[in-house]
């Protein structure tokens, strides 16, 4: 489904969360401003269980994609279903699209509102990803964004930034690494993470996985 | 960390089904740690909360169980004076408004919400 953020959006003020979130928002803005829980430690608590909800789906998600061309002619004709058809669906309302990256286009994602994610197939975000920074310089500044991830993009390949809402979520499908060529879907999803899902880092080179596994 | 009974879990400890739940668990967590009450006292507020769910006839099937968490961690807050019902009923009604007066493309904070409590500009 085409989805132009500025147009569709003059006046939307995103939708409210649900009576849940803002109750617990309320709560964590209060104990905040109290100084009872230091940011810090909430972030390294969400930071030990965000992995917990499942980039693992995404991953899974990508991997498929890679090895599977029927899959991902699915996944790029009705993202939606295609996740939902390994079992990950969100809530009612909620579109995903997925976007490809290529030797000529870089995907990037960010909601610049708040911090629209695709949770259910990335799990939680990360807490960089809700930081006001990220949310403004990533369409300000994408390639300066990107750098800072260690990312260096050649100035032929251009950067698209997609903005999420709360009806539209986006998936970057990262570039399957070279050298993977023989890898099985299992294999290859040691290679996918978080961060190539958002799009501020490429796919792990096999290397880079022969390096930390032993 | 300690286990309860009904906690959607796997093998590597609980799982959530929304952001929102890890947030409400981070916050409970956090206030324990720093010491705002005992992990005993605690589970014991959690659990009367279940029960006091069950008795009007929630299944607890995993996915009410952060309401529960929710609905606890506000009691104990109330009980232990570290926030009361009615701030949190005005931080909320905050929120609300600050949703409401957040253009697309800014970052929601609760200071946008203070134009209507000082009139629509």
């Amino acid at each position: 489904m085409p989805h132009d953020h500025s147009l569709d959006h003059d006046q939307d003020h995103t939708d409210l969360p649900s009576d849940l979130e803002l109750r617990v928002k309320a709560l964590e803005s209060l104990l905040l401003e109290k100084g009872l829980v230091n940011p810090d430690t909430l972030n390294t608590i969400i930071d030990t269980y965000e992995n917990r909800v499942g980039p693992r789906n995404g991953v899974h998600v990508v991997a498929k994609a890679w090895t599977d061309p029927k899959f991902k002619a699915a996944l790029m004709n009705d993202p939606t279903a295609a996740v939902a058809s390994l079992g990950y669906t969100g809530r009612q309302g909620e579109h995903l699209n997925v976007v490809e990256n290529t030797a000529q286009v870089h995907n990037l994602v960010v909601c610049t509102l708040c911090s629209c994610y695709p949770w259910t197939v990335l799990g939680l975000p990360p807490v960089w990803y809700k930081s006001a920074p990220y949310r403004s310089r990533a369409v300000s500044e994408p390639r300066a964004v990107l750098q800072e991830f260690g990312t260096e993009l050649d100035a032929g390949v251009c950067v698209r930034v997609w903005d999420s809402t709360s009806e539209m979520r986006y998936l970057v499908l990262p570039l399957r690494p070279q050298g993977t060529e023989h890898w099985s879907e299992q294999q290859l999803q040691q290679l996918v993470s978080r961060n190539s899902m958002i799009g501020v880092e490429p796919a792990r080179s096999p290397e880079a996985v022969e390096n930390t596994s032993s | 960390m300690n286990q309860f009974p009904f906690q959607p879990r796997d093998l590597e400890g609980p799982v959530f089904n929304e952001p929102w739940e890890a947030q409400a668990f981070s916050l409970v967590i956090a206030l324990h740690e720093q010491g705002s009450f005992t992990w005993e006292e605690w589970a014991t507020t959690l659990s009367a909360e279940i029960s006091r769910a069950q008795s009007q006839g929630d299944p607890d099937l995993g996915d009410s169980y952060y309401q529960h968490w929710l609905c606890a961690l506000e009691k104990i807050s109330a009980s232990k004076n570290i926030c009361s019902y009615p701030e949190m009923a005005t931080r909320k009604s905050l929120w609300i408004a600050a949703y409401a007066h957040t253009p697309h493309g800014k970052p929601i904070e609760l200071s946008a919400a203070e134009k209507e409590v000082g009139g629509r500009g």
